[in-house]
Protein backbone atom coordinates (compact mmCIF):
# COMPACT_ATOMS: atom_id res chain seq x y z
CA UNK A 1 0.00 0.00 0.00
CA UNK A 2 2.67 2.47 0.65
CA UNK A 3 4.86 1.65 -1.70
CA UNK A 4 2.55 2.88 -4.17
CA UNK A 5 3.49 6.47 -5.35
CA UNK A 6 0.74 8.76 -5.25
CA UNK A 7 -0.30 10.30 -8.79
CA UNK A 8 -0.73 13.51 -7.45
CA UNK A 9 0.62 15.04 -4.14
CA UNK A 10 -0.17 18.14 -2.50
CA UNK A 11 2.89 19.13 -0.21
CA UNK A 12 2.67 21.77 2.02
CA UNK A 13 0.70 24.58 0.06
CA UNK A 14 0.17 27.79 0.84
CA UNK A 15 -1.23 30.52 -0.62
CA UNK A 16 -1.75 33.90 -0.23
CA UNK A 17 -3.82 36.89 -1.74
CA UNK A 18 -1.99 40.24 -0.71
CA UNK A 19 -2.28 39.66 2.47
CA UNK A 20 -5.18 37.33 2.74
CA UNK A 21 -3.96 33.93 3.93
CA UNK A 22 -6.20 31.48 1.36
CA UNK A 23 -4.73 28.22 1.83
CA UNK A 24 -2.30 26.83 4.45
CA UNK A 25 -0.41 23.84 5.05
CA UNK A 26 -2.86 21.85 2.60
CA UNK A 27 -1.72 18.37 2.11
CA UNK A 28 -3.56 15.52 0.05
CA UNK A 29 -2.54 12.45 -2.25
CA UNK A 30 -4.45 11.07 -5.13
CA UNK A 31 -4.11 7.77 -6.50
CA UNK A 32 -4.42 6.66 -10.20
CA UNK A 33 -8.21 6.06 -10.70
CA UNK A 34 -9.53 7.38 -7.43
CA UNK A 35 -12.41 10.11 -6.54
CA UNK A 36 -11.81 12.77 -4.47
CA UNK A 37 -13.94 15.00 -2.99
CA UNK A 38 -12.89 18.31 -1.79
CA UNK A 39 -15.08 20.56 0.73
CA UNK A 40 -15.60 23.40 2.75
CA UNK A 41 -17.46 26.50 3.39
CA UNK A 42 -17.75 29.72 1.17
CA UNK A 43 -14.25 30.73 1.26
CA UNK A 44 -12.81 27.35 2.30
CA UNK A 45 -9.94 27.66 -0.37
CA UNK A 46 -11.09 24.46 -2.42
CA UNK A 47 -11.23 27.06 -5.82
CA UNK A 48 -7.88 28.17 -4.65
CA UNK A 49 -6.27 24.51 -4.24
CA UNK A 50 -7.85 23.66 -7.35
CA UNK A 51 -6.36 26.41 -9.21
CA UNK A 52 -3.40 25.84 -8.22
CA UNK A 53 -3.14 22.06 -9.54
CA UNK A 54 -4.43 23.51 -12.86
CA UNK A 55 -1.24 25.90 -12.91
CA UNK A 56 -3.77 29.03 -12.58
CA UNK A 57 -2.36 30.43 -9.75
CA UNK A 58 1.28 29.54 -7.98
CA UNK A 59 1.29 28.31 -4.55
CA UNK A 60 3.27 31.19 -2.30
CA UNK A 61 4.98 28.01 -0.52
CA UNK A 62 4.98 24.37 -0.61
CA UNK A 63 5.26 22.47 -3.79
CA UNK A 64 2.95 19.65 -5.76
CA UNK A 65 4.57 16.55 -7.37
CA UNK A 66 3.01 14.08 -10.03
CA UNK A 67 4.39 10.69 -9.92
CA UNK A 68 6.54 11.47 -7.14
CA UNK A 69 8.30 14.41 -9.22
CA UNK A 70 8.00 17.86 -7.91
CA UNK A 71 6.54 19.99 -10.75
CA UNK A 72 6.23 23.67 -11.57
CA UNK A 73 2.72 24.78 -12.83
CA UNK A 74 3.20 28.04 -13.80
CA UNK A 75 0.04 28.28 -16.30
CA UNK A 76 -2.53 26.88 -17.31
CA UNK A 77 -0.49 24.99 -20.31
CA UNK A 78 1.83 23.34 -18.17
CA UNK A 79 -0.70 21.58 -16.21
CA UNK A 80 -2.04 20.54 -19.83
CA UNK A 81 0.92 19.01 -20.53
CA UNK A 82 1.10 17.30 -17.39
CA UNK A 83 -2.24 15.33 -17.95
CA UNK A 84 -4.26 17.57 -15.89
CA UNK A 85 -7.86 18.19 -17.40
CA UNK A 86 -10.34 20.65 -15.47
CA UNK A 87 -13.97 21.24 -15.76
CA UNK A 88 -14.55 24.73 -14.60
CA UNK A 89 -18.50 25.45 -13.54
CA UNK A 90 -19.85 27.78 -16.64
CA UNK A 91 -15.70 28.82 -17.73
CA UNK A 92 -14.64 27.55 -20.94
CA UNK A 93 -16.44 26.27 -23.47
CA UNK A 94 -16.84 28.74 -26.45
CA UNK A 95 -20.90 29.34 -27.17
CA UNK A 96 -20.66 30.03 -30.79
CA UNK A 97 -18.71 27.23 -32.07
CA UNK A 98 -19.87 23.49 -32.18
CA UNK A 99 -19.22 20.92 -29.88
CA UNK A 100 -16.17 19.50 -31.77
CA UNK A 101 -14.73 22.96 -31.78
CA UNK A 102 -15.00 22.61 -28.04
CA UNK A 103 -13.75 19.58 -27.85
CA UNK A 104 -10.32 20.35 -29.85
CA UNK A 105 -10.28 23.89 -28.60
CA UNK A 106 -6.56 24.53 -28.72
CA UNK A 107 -5.46 21.02 -30.04
CA UNK A 108 -7.31 20.84 -33.39
CA UNK A 109 -6.52 18.26 -35.88
CA UNK A 110 -4.80 18.89 -39.01
CA UNK A 111 -4.17 17.17 -42.53
CA UNK A 112 -2.68 17.92 -45.43
CA UNK A 113 0.58 19.67 -46.73
CA UNK A 114 -2.01 23.14 -46.48
CA UNK A 115 -2.63 21.74 -42.37
CA UNK A 116 -6.22 22.32 -42.99
CA UNK A 117 -8.39 21.41 -40.18
CA UNK A 118 -9.84 18.54 -39.97
CA UNK A 119 -13.56 18.88 -39.65
CA UNK A 120 -14.37 15.70 -39.97
CA UNK A 121 -12.18 13.50 -38.42
CA UNK A 122 -12.75 16.45 -35.20
CA UNK A 123 -16.35 15.62 -35.54
CA UNK A 124 -16.25 12.02 -35.93
CA UNK A 125 -13.44 11.51 -32.59
CA UNK A 126 -16.12 13.66 -30.91
CA UNK A 127 -19.16 11.33 -31.24
CA UNK A 128 -17.65 8.39 -30.62
CA UNK A 129 -16.08 10.19 -27.66
CA UNK A 130 -20.11 11.32 -26.77
CA UNK A 131 -21.32 7.84 -27.45
CA UNK A 132 -18.66 6.26 -24.70
CA UNK A 133 -19.52 8.40 -22.17
CA UNK A 134 -23.16 8.20 -23.40
CA UNK A 135 -23.67 12.25 -23.62
CA UNK A 136 -25.94 13.01 -25.60
CA UNK A 137 -26.85 16.11 -27.61
CA UNK A 138 -28.36 16.29 -31.16
CA UNK A 139 -25.03 16.03 -33.25
CA UNK A 140 -20.95 16.88 -32.66
CA UNK A 141 -22.05 19.61 -34.67
CA UNK A 142 -24.28 21.37 -33.10
CA UNK A 143 -23.89 24.52 -31.66
CA UNK A 144 -23.24 25.13 -27.40
CA UNK A 145 -25.42 28.14 -27.53
CA UNK A 146 -28.11 25.50 -28.41
CA UNK A 147 -27.43 22.92 -25.82
CA UNK A 148 -29.04 22.69 -21.98
CA UNK A 149 -26.47 23.24 -18.96
CA UNK A 150 -26.48 19.72 -17.98
CA UNK A 151 -25.38 18.92 -21.95
CA UNK A 152 -22.80 21.80 -21.94
CA UNK A 153 -21.29 19.90 -18.75
CA UNK A 154 -21.54 17.01 -20.46
CA UNK A 155 -19.36 18.16 -22.90
CA UNK A 156 -17.30 20.31 -21.18
CA UNK A 157 -16.27 16.38 -19.28
CA UNK A 158 -15.79 14.59 -22.41
CA UNK A 159 -13.03 16.84 -23.49
CA UNK A 160 -11.75 16.52 -19.55
CA UNK A 161 -11.70 12.80 -20.20
CA UNK A 162 -10.27 12.81 -23.46
CA UNK A 163 -7.59 14.80 -22.80
CA UNK A 164 -6.66 14.00 -19.40
CA UNK A 165 -4.01 11.69 -19.04
CA UNK A 166 -3.39 11.58 -14.97
CA UNK A 167 -6.47 13.72 -13.33
CA UNK A 168 -9.25 15.60 -14.18
CA UNK A 169 -10.45 18.55 -11.90
CA UNK A 170 -13.45 19.37 -11.33
CA UNK A 171 -15.02 22.47 -9.81
CA UNK A 172 -18.82 22.70 -8.57
CA UNK A 173 -19.63 20.80 -12.37
CA UNK A 174 -23.43 20.39 -11.10
CA UNK A 175 -24.15 23.58 -9.44
CA UNK A 176 -25.79 25.59 -11.90
CA UNK A 177 -27.91 21.80 -13.08
CA UNK A 178 -31.40 20.79 -11.95
CA UNK A 179 -32.01 17.64 -10.19
CA UNK A 180 -32.14 15.48 -13.29
CA UNK A 181 -29.35 16.78 -14.71
CA UNK A 182 -27.28 16.44 -12.19
CA UNK A 183 -27.96 13.16 -12.08
CA UNK A 184 -26.89 12.69 -15.42
CA UNK A 185 -23.69 14.44 -15.42
CA UNK A 186 -22.53 12.29 -12.27
CA UNK A 187 -23.20 8.90 -14.67
CA UNK A 188 -20.87 10.58 -16.75
CA UNK A 189 -18.40 11.36 -14.12
CA UNK A 190 -18.41 7.51 -12.68
CA UNK A 191 -18.13 6.63 -16.41
CA UNK A 192 -15.10 8.99 -16.63
CA UNK A 193 -13.51 7.40 -13.67
CA UNK A 194 -14.31 3.48 -14.63
CA UNK A 195 -11.94 5.04 -17.86
CA UNK A 196 -8.58 5.14 -15.03
CA UNK A 197 -8.65 8.93 -14.79
CA UNK A 198 -8.00 10.46 -10.70
CA UNK A 199 -10.79 13.08 -10.29
CA UNK A 200 -10.79 15.32 -7.70
CA UNK A 201 -14.02 17.19 -7.21
CA UNK A 202 -15.27 20.58 -5.62
CA UNK A 203 -19.29 19.65 -4.36
CA UNK A 204 -21.18 21.54 -1.91
CA UNK A 205 -23.73 18.81 -2.09
CA UNK A 206 -22.86 15.92 0.52
CA UNK A 207 -25.24 13.68 -1.30
CA UNK A 208 -22.81 13.84 -4.04
CA UNK A 209 -19.77 13.56 -2.50
CA UNK A 210 -20.90 10.78 -1.07
CA UNK A 211 -22.18 9.16 -4.61
CA UNK A 212 -19.14 9.24 -6.42
CA UNK A 213 -16.35 10.13 -3.79
CA UNK A 214 -13.61 7.09 -2.43
CA UNK A 215 -12.29 9.76 -0.06
CA UNK A 216 -13.28 13.15 1.16
CA UNK A 217 -10.90 15.92 2.27
CA UNK A 218 -12.21 19.05 4.40
CA UNK A 219 -10.94 22.19 4.19
CA UNK A 220 -11.91 24.49 7.08
CA UNK A 221 -10.45 28.23 6.49
CA UNK A 222 -7.67 26.96 4.31
CA UNK A 223 -6.55 24.26 6.14
CA UNK A 224 -7.02 21.15 5.60
CA UNK A 225 -8.55 19.40 8.58
CA UNK A 226 -8.63 15.90 7.77
CA UNK A 227 -9.43 13.36 5.03
CA UNK A 228 -11.89 10.80 5.39
CA UNK A 229 -13.08 7.16 3.62
CA UNK A 230 -16.01 8.00 2.08
CA UNK A 231 -17.58 4.24 3.47
CA UNK A 232 -16.29 4.53 6.80
CA UNK A 233 -17.70 8.19 7.78
CA UNK A 234 -20.77 9.83 7.59
CA UNK A 235 -22.68 12.95 6.34
CA UNK A 236 -22.60 13.99 10.43
CA UNK A 237 -19.34 13.79 10.89
CA UNK A 238 -18.55 15.62 7.43
CA UNK A 239 -19.97 18.33 8.39
CA UNK A 240 -18.81 18.85 11.74
CA UNK A 241 -15.65 18.62 10.26
CA UNK A 242 -16.53 21.72 8.02
CA UNK A 243 -18.15 24.16 10.62
CA UNK A 244 -15.54 23.05 13.44
CA UNK A 245 -18.77 22.09 15.75
CA UNK A 246 -19.23 19.33 17.46
CA UNK B 1 -14.24 -5.33 -31.78
CA UNK B 2 -11.33 -3.30 -31.25
CA UNK B 3 -10.70 -4.11 -35.13
CA UNK B 4 -13.93 -2.72 -36.02
CA UNK B 5 -13.97 1.11 -35.28
CA UNK B 6 -9.98 1.83 -36.07
CA UNK B 7 -10.21 -0.10 -39.63
CA UNK B 8 -12.75 2.54 -41.40
CA UNK B 9 -10.97 5.49 -40.74
CA UNK B 10 -10.84 6.60 -44.19
CA UNK B 11 -12.75 4.18 -46.36
CA UNK B 12 -16.58 4.75 -45.16
CA UNK B 13 -15.47 8.61 -46.66
CA UNK B 14 -16.49 7.77 -50.44
CA UNK B 15 -19.50 6.35 -49.84
CA UNK B 16 -21.27 8.35 -47.18
CA UNK B 17 -18.63 10.76 -46.85
CA UNK B 18 -20.44 13.68 -48.90
CA UNK B 19 -23.77 12.67 -48.73
CA UNK B 20 -23.31 13.17 -44.97
CA UNK B 21 -21.24 16.29 -45.60
CA UNK B 22 -24.04 18.50 -47.00
CA UNK B 23 -26.72 17.19 -45.27
CA UNK B 24 -24.30 18.68 -42.47
CA UNK B 25 -23.65 21.39 -43.85
CA UNK B 26 -27.14 22.64 -44.71
CA UNK B 27 -28.17 21.56 -41.02
CA UNK B 28 -25.57 24.26 -40.26
CA UNK B 29 -26.65 26.70 -41.90
CA UNK B 30 -27.80 29.85 -40.12
CA UNK B 31 -31.10 31.34 -41.54
CA UNK B 32 -29.19 34.49 -41.48
CA UNK B 33 -26.32 33.48 -43.36
CA UNK B 34 -28.26 33.17 -46.42
CA UNK B 35 -29.91 35.61 -46.32
CA UNK B 36 -27.07 38.40 -47.46
CA UNK B 37 -27.25 35.86 -50.22
CA UNK B 38 -30.92 36.71 -51.24
CA UNK B 39 -30.83 40.35 -50.38
CA UNK B 40 -28.33 40.42 -53.24
CA UNK B 41 -29.83 39.00 -55.42
CA UNK B 42 -33.12 41.23 -54.92
CA UNK B 43 -30.90 44.33 -54.74
CA UNK B 44 -29.53 43.20 -58.44
CA UNK B 45 -33.30 42.33 -59.52
CA UNK B 46 -34.34 45.15 -58.88
CA UNK B 47 -31.74 48.03 -60.40
CA UNK B 48 -31.87 45.55 -63.53
CA UNK B 49 -35.47 46.27 -64.00
CA UNK B 50 -35.75 49.49 -62.60
CA UNK B 51 -32.39 50.83 -64.37
CA UNK B 52 -32.48 48.83 -67.68
CA UNK B 53 -32.01 51.72 -69.51
CA UNK B 54 -29.61 53.37 -68.17
CA UNK B 55 -27.44 50.38 -68.62
CA UNK B 56 -26.82 49.19 -65.14
CA UNK B 57 -26.94 45.37 -66.60
CA UNK B 58 -23.53 45.41 -69.08
CA UNK B 59 -21.01 44.12 -68.89
CA UNK B 60 -18.76 46.78 -68.44
CA UNK B 61 -20.94 48.01 -65.51
CA UNK B 62 -20.76 44.91 -63.46
CA UNK B 63 -17.17 44.61 -63.53
CA UNK B 64 -16.54 48.39 -63.06
CA UNK B 65 -18.77 47.50 -59.76
CA UNK B 66 -16.54 45.06 -58.38
CA UNK B 67 -13.59 47.48 -59.47
CA UNK B 68 -14.63 49.86 -57.57
CA UNK B 69 -15.25 47.70 -54.35
CA UNK B 70 -11.90 45.89 -54.31
CA UNK B 71 -10.11 48.54 -51.81
CA UNK B 72 -13.50 47.48 -49.53
CA UNK B 73 -13.74 44.44 -50.48
CA UNK B 74 -10.07 43.36 -48.92
CA UNK B 75 -10.28 46.17 -46.23
CA UNK B 76 -13.72 43.88 -45.42
CA UNK B 77 -12.03 40.27 -45.38
CA UNK B 78 -9.41 41.41 -42.51
CA UNK B 79 -12.00 42.86 -40.83
CA UNK B 80 -13.89 39.97 -40.27
CA UNK B 81 -10.98 38.75 -38.70
CA UNK B 82 -11.55 41.45 -36.19
CA UNK B 83 -14.63 41.65 -35.82
CA UNK B 84 -15.20 37.42 -35.10
CA UNK B 85 -11.81 38.55 -32.23
CA UNK B 86 -14.19 40.71 -30.71
CA UNK B 87 -12.27 43.65 -31.50
CA UNK B 88 -12.99 46.50 -33.92
CA UNK B 89 -10.20 48.66 -36.01
CA UNK B 90 -12.02 51.81 -36.56
CA UNK B 91 -8.56 53.62 -37.58
CA UNK B 92 -8.41 51.70 -41.23
CA UNK B 93 -9.78 54.84 -43.40
CA UNK B 94 -7.06 57.03 -42.08
CA UNK B 95 -4.70 54.01 -42.65
CA UNK B 96 -5.95 53.96 -46.32
CA UNK B 97 -4.79 57.28 -46.99
CA UNK B 98 -1.56 57.55 -44.92
CA UNK B 99 -0.23 54.51 -46.78
CA UNK B 100 -0.94 55.56 -50.21
CA UNK B 101 0.76 58.63 -49.53
CA UNK B 102 3.58 57.19 -47.91
CA UNK B 103 3.94 54.43 -50.98
CA UNK B 104 3.86 57.71 -53.62
CA UNK B 105 6.59 59.33 -51.79
CA UNK B 106 8.99 56.71 -51.37
CA UNK B 107 7.97 55.61 -54.50
CA UNK B 108 9.14 58.62 -56.14
CA UNK B 109 11.96 58.98 -54.26
CA UNK B 110 13.58 55.65 -53.57
CA UNK B 111 11.63 53.71 -56.37
CA UNK B 112 8.67 50.83 -56.66
CA UNK B 113 9.58 48.24 -54.54
CA UNK B 114 10.70 50.29 -51.26
CA UNK B 115 7.29 52.16 -52.44
CA UNK B 116 5.28 49.42 -52.24
CA UNK B 117 7.19 47.88 -48.63
CA UNK B 118 6.42 51.28 -47.15
CA UNK B 119 3.59 51.26 -47.94
CA UNK B 120 2.61 47.93 -46.40
CA UNK B 121 5.11 48.70 -43.48
CA UNK B 122 3.00 51.62 -42.38
CA UNK B 123 0.06 49.23 -42.34
CA UNK B 124 2.08 46.85 -40.24
CA UNK B 125 3.45 49.91 -37.92
CA UNK B 126 -0.06 51.20 -36.88
CA UNK B 127 -1.35 47.80 -36.42
CA UNK B 128 1.27 46.85 -34.25
CA UNK B 129 0.44 50.10 -32.20
CA UNK B 130 -2.77 49.35 -31.77
CA UNK B 131 -2.60 45.30 -30.20
CA UNK B 132 0.04 46.85 -27.98
CA UNK B 133 -2.10 49.05 -26.53
CA UNK B 134 -4.90 47.15 -26.57
CA UNK B 135 -3.05 44.27 -25.49
CA UNK B 136 -0.35 45.28 -22.74
CA UNK B 137 -2.26 48.13 -21.50
CA UNK B 138 -5.53 45.76 -21.85
CA UNK B 139 -7.27 49.10 -23.50
CA UNK B 140 -10.42 48.79 -25.55
CA UNK B 141 -9.94 48.09 -29.32
CA UNK B 142 -12.57 50.67 -29.93
CA UNK B 143 -10.80 53.82 -28.02
CA UNK B 144 -7.56 52.53 -29.15
CA UNK B 145 -8.35 52.70 -33.03
CA UNK B 146 -10.40 55.95 -32.37
CA UNK B 147 -7.06 57.26 -31.13
CA UNK B 148 -5.00 56.35 -33.39
CA UNK B 149 -7.80 57.03 -36.44
CA UNK B 150 -7.10 60.58 -35.70
CA UNK B 151 -3.19 60.34 -35.30
CA UNK B 152 -3.19 58.74 -38.28
CA UNK B 153 -5.41 61.12 -40.36
CA UNK B 154 -3.23 63.78 -38.81
CA UNK B 155 -0.35 62.49 -40.24
CA UNK B 156 -1.48 61.56 -43.52
CA UNK B 157 -2.70 65.15 -43.97
CA UNK B 158 0.48 66.76 -42.65
CA UNK B 159 3.13 64.36 -44.41
CA UNK B 160 2.60 65.73 -47.78
CA UNK B 161 1.47 69.47 -46.65
CA UNK B 162 -2.00 68.50 -47.80
CA UNK B 163 -1.03 68.50 -51.11
CA UNK B 164 -1.56 65.55 -53.44
CA UNK B 165 1.09 62.83 -54.86
CA UNK B 166 0.96 61.83 -58.41
CA UNK B 167 2.02 58.28 -59.04
CA UNK B 168 3.86 57.70 -62.58
CA UNK B 169 5.51 54.27 -62.35
CA UNK B 170 3.10 51.95 -64.59
CA UNK B 171 4.31 49.19 -63.43
CA UNK B 172 3.15 50.38 -59.55
CA UNK B 173 -0.20 51.54 -60.90
CA UNK B 174 -0.78 48.27 -63.23
CA UNK B 175 0.24 45.93 -61.12
CA UNK B 176 -2.39 47.43 -58.07
CA UNK B 177 -5.38 48.43 -60.16
CA UNK B 178 -5.45 49.85 -63.41
CA UNK B 179 -3.94 47.20 -65.48
CA UNK B 180 -5.81 44.20 -67.20
CA UNK B 181 -4.45 40.10 -66.86
CA UNK B 182 -6.17 39.25 -70.77
CA UNK B 183 -9.83 39.97 -69.83
CA UNK B 184 -10.07 40.65 -66.07
CA UNK B 185 -8.32 43.86 -64.16
CA UNK B 186 -6.39 43.70 -61.80
CA UNK B 187 -8.80 44.90 -59.34
CA UNK B 188 -10.49 41.70 -59.76
CA UNK B 189 -7.59 39.19 -59.16
CA UNK B 190 -6.79 41.63 -56.16
CA UNK B 191 -10.53 41.09 -55.03
CA UNK B 192 -10.23 37.10 -55.76
CA UNK B 193 -7.16 36.24 -54.20
CA UNK B 194 -7.72 38.26 -50.87
CA UNK B 195 -11.01 36.26 -50.23
CA UNK B 196 -10.11 33.33 -51.60
CA UNK B 197 -6.97 33.67 -49.20
CA UNK B 198 -9.08 35.20 -46.40
CA UNK B 199 -11.75 32.12 -46.25
CA UNK B 200 -9.05 30.06 -46.20
CA UNK B 201 -7.55 30.81 -43.22
CA UNK B 202 -10.92 31.51 -41.83
CA UNK B 203 -12.56 28.29 -42.35
CA UNK B 204 -9.51 26.02 -42.36
CA UNK B 205 -6.73 26.80 -40.54
CA UNK B 206 -6.26 26.77 -36.89
CA UNK B 207 -5.78 30.65 -37.00
CA UNK B 208 -8.97 30.92 -38.00
CA UNK B 209 -10.62 28.98 -35.16
CA UNK B 210 -8.45 30.51 -32.09
CA UNK B 211 -9.74 33.92 -33.62
CA UNK B 212 -13.34 33.00 -33.51
CA UNK B 213 -12.66 31.57 -29.75
CA UNK B 214 -11.16 34.19 -28.81
CA UNK B 215 -13.79 36.41 -29.54
CA UNK B 216 -16.85 34.11 -28.34
CA UNK B 217 -15.06 33.38 -25.48
CA UNK B 218 -11.65 34.96 -24.16
CA UNK B 219 -11.25 33.06 -20.69
CA UNK B 220 -12.08 29.62 -22.08
CA UNK B 221 -9.44 30.56 -25.52
CA UNK B 222 -6.93 31.18 -22.87
CA UNK B 223 -7.23 28.26 -20.34
CA UNK B 224 -7.46 25.75 -23.78
CA UNK B 225 -3.67 27.22 -24.33
CA UNK B 226 -4.44 29.72 -27.14
CA UNK B 227 -2.79 32.81 -27.31
CA UNK B 228 -5.45 35.16 -26.99
CA UNK B 229 -3.06 38.39 -27.26
CA UNK B 230 -0.71 37.14 -29.72
CA UNK B 231 -4.23 36.79 -31.51
CA UNK B 232 -5.49 39.89 -30.93
CA UNK B 233 -2.33 41.58 -31.98
CA UNK B 234 -2.40 39.33 -35.31
CA UNK B 235 -5.66 40.30 -36.32
CA UNK B 236 -4.93 44.16 -35.93
CA UNK B 237 -1.53 44.15 -37.84
CA UNK B 238 -3.77 41.65 -40.77
CA UNK B 239 -6.40 44.79 -40.71
CA UNK B 240 -4.17 47.74 -40.73
CA UNK B 241 -2.04 46.00 -43.43
CA UNK B 242 -5.38 44.84 -45.59
CA UNK B 243 -6.17 49.18 -45.57
CA UNK B 244 -2.56 49.53 -46.45
CA UNK B 245 -3.05 47.55 -49.29
CA UNK B 246 -6.38 48.91 -50.00
CA UNK B 247 -4.26 52.14 -50.05
CA UNK B 248 -1.98 50.91 -53.06
CA UNK B 249 -5.12 49.86 -54.68
CA UNK B 250 -6.72 53.48 -55.01
CA UNK B 251 -2.82 54.98 -55.96
CA UNK B 252 -2.64 52.25 -58.46
CA UNK B 253 -5.87 53.24 -59.64
CA UNK B 254 -6.20 56.75 -59.40
CA UNK B 255 -2.20 57.36 -60.38
CA UNK B 256 -1.59 59.28 -57.33
CA UNK B 257 -2.62 59.99 -53.37
CA UNK B 258 -3.95 62.54 -51.46
CA UNK B 259 -5.39 62.95 -47.61
CA UNK B 260 -8.79 62.34 -48.39
CA UNK B 261 -8.51 58.70 -49.50
CA UNK B 262 -10.26 55.95 -48.03
CA UNK B 263 -12.02 58.79 -46.34
CA UNK B 264 -15.65 56.99 -46.33
CA UNK B 265 -14.55 53.62 -46.06
CA UNK B 266 -15.00 52.77 -42.63
CA UNK B 267 -18.75 53.26 -42.81
CA UNK B 268 -19.03 50.91 -46.32
CA UNK B 269 -16.29 48.13 -44.39
CA UNK B 270 -18.35 48.02 -41.30
CA UNK B 271 -21.42 47.87 -43.37
CA UNK B 272 -20.28 44.87 -45.59
CA UNK B 273 -18.75 42.99 -42.76
CA UNK B 274 -22.18 42.82 -40.65
CA UNK B 275 -24.43 42.86 -43.61
CA UNK B 276 -22.54 40.01 -44.81
CA UNK B 277 -23.08 38.29 -41.14
CA UNK B 278 -20.41 38.82 -39.06
CA UNK B 279 -20.84 39.21 -35.22
CA UNK B 280 -20.26 42.67 -34.17
CA UNK B 281 -19.40 41.03 -30.29
CA UNK B 282 -17.38 38.25 -32.26
CA UNK B 283 -17.55 34.53 -31.97
CA UNK B 284 -18.75 34.15 -35.64
CA UNK B 285 -18.65 35.31 -39.42
CA UNK B 286 -18.02 34.85 -42.75
CA UNK B 287 -15.32 35.94 -45.03
CA UNK B 288 -17.62 34.82 -48.14
CA UNK B 289 -20.12 37.13 -47.13
CA UNK B 290 -18.07 39.80 -46.88
CA UNK B 291 -17.37 39.49 -49.88
CA UNK B 292 -21.07 39.97 -51.05
CA UNK B 293 -21.56 42.41 -48.54
CA UNK B 294 -19.46 44.81 -50.13
CA UNK B 295 -20.76 44.25 -53.16
CA UNK B 296 -24.26 44.99 -52.26
CA UNK B 297 -22.42 48.17 -50.98
CA UNK B 298 -20.78 48.41 -54.65
CA UNK B 299 -24.21 48.01 -56.89
CA UNK B 300 -26.14 49.85 -54.12
CA UNK B 301 -23.79 53.02 -54.87
CA UNK B 302 -23.63 52.46 -58.27
CA UNK B 303 -27.34 52.11 -58.73
CA UNK B 304 -28.03 55.08 -56.93
CA UNK B 305 -25.55 56.93 -59.06
CA UNK B 306 -27.21 55.60 -62.22
CA UNK B 307 -30.58 56.70 -61.00
CA UNK B 308 -29.49 60.25 -60.06
CA UNK B 309 -29.27 60.25 -56.34
CA UNK B 310 -26.20 62.90 -55.31
CA UNK B 311 -23.25 62.10 -52.92
CA UNK B 312 -25.11 62.98 -49.95
CA UNK B 313 -28.42 61.28 -50.50
CA UNK B 314 -26.00 58.22 -51.11
CA UNK B 315 -24.35 58.53 -47.77
CA UNK B 316 -28.36 58.55 -46.54
CA UNK B 317 -29.12 55.39 -48.13
CA UNK B 318 -25.89 53.76 -47.00
CA UNK B 319 -26.81 54.65 -43.98
CA UNK B 320 -30.34 53.48 -43.89
CA UNK B 321 -29.02 50.18 -45.64
CA UNK B 322 -26.74 49.29 -42.20
CA UNK B 323 -29.73 50.27 -39.77
CA UNK B 324 -31.33 47.97 -41.73
CA UNK B 325 -28.81 44.96 -41.39
CA UNK B 326 -28.03 45.52 -37.79
CA UNK B 327 -31.41 45.17 -37.02
CA UNK B 328 -31.96 42.02 -38.91
CA UNK B 329 -28.70 40.07 -37.66
CA UNK B 330 -28.04 41.93 -34.09
CA UNK B 331 -31.46 41.02 -33.19
CA UNK B 332 -30.63 37.72 -30.92
CA UNK B 333 -32.18 35.91 -28.81
CA UNK B 334 -31.78 36.80 -25.16
CA UNK B 335 -31.39 33.76 -22.74
N1 LIG C 1 -7.85 35.98 -7.01
C1 LIG C 1 -8.03 36.23 -5.70
N2 LIG C 1 -7.59 37.39 -5.15
C2 LIG C 1 -7.75 37.64 -3.86
N3 LIG C 1 -8.35 36.80 -3.00
C3 LIG C 1 -8.81 35.64 -3.46
C4 LIG C 1 -8.68 35.30 -4.84
N4 LIG C 1 -9.24 34.08 -5.04
C5 LIG C 1 -9.69 33.68 -3.84
N5 LIG C 1 -9.44 34.61 -2.89
C6 LIG C 1 -9.77 34.49 -1.47
O1 LIG C 1 -9.30 33.26 -1.02
C7 LIG C 1 -10.21 32.65 -0.13
C8 LIG C 1 -10.60 31.27 -0.63
O2 LIG C 1 -11.40 31.42 -1.83
P1 LIG C 1 -11.88 30.21 -2.71
O3 LIG C 1 -12.50 30.78 -3.92
O4 LIG C 1 -10.78 29.26 -2.89
O5 LIG C 1 -13.00 29.58 -1.80
P2 LIG C 1 -13.97 28.36 -2.11
O6 LIG C 1 -13.73 27.33 -1.07
O7 LIG C 1 -13.86 27.94 -3.52
O8 LIG C 1 -15.38 29.02 -1.83
P3 LIG C 1 -16.79 28.79 -2.57
O9 LIG C 1 -17.40 27.59 -1.93
O10 LIG C 1 -17.55 30.01 -2.23
O11 LIG C 1 -16.52 28.64 -4.01
C9 LIG C 1 -11.38 33.62 -0.01
O12 LIG C 1 -11.17 34.40 1.14
C10 LIG C 1 -11.26 34.45 -1.24
O13 LIG C 1 -11.78 35.74 -1.01
MG1 LIG D 1 -15.14 28.01 -5.24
Amino acid sequence: MAAVTPLVQVDGVRKEFGGVVALQGVTLDIDPGEVVALVGDNGAGKSTLIKIIAGVHQPTDGQILLEGEPVRLNTPTDSRQHGIEVVYQDLALADQQPVYMNMFLGRELVRGPLRRMDRDGMAKETQQLLDELDVRVPSPRAIIRDLSGGQRQGVAIARATHWAQRLVLMDEPTAALGVQETGRVEEIILRMRDRGRAILIVSHSLDQVFRLSDRICVLRRGEQVGIKTTSETDGDEIVSMITGLR
Amino acid sequence: MSVAPASPERTPKAATGPKRSVAARARALDPRSYVVYVAFLLILAFFAITLSDDGFLTTNNLLNIVDQTAPITVIAVATVFVLSAGEIDLSIGSVVALSALIAAVVLRDAGLVAGVLAGLATGVAVGLVNGLFVTVFRLPSFLVTLATMGLVAGLARSITDLKSVAVTNFTFTDFFGSGDLGPVSSLILWTIGTVALGHFVYRHRRFGAHVLATGDNAAAARVSGIRVNRTKVAVLVLSATAAALAGLLYAGRLQGANYNLGSSDLLLVISAVVIGGTRLFGGSGSVVGALIGSLIMGVLNNGLILAGLSASEQLIAQGVLLLLAISLTLREPKA
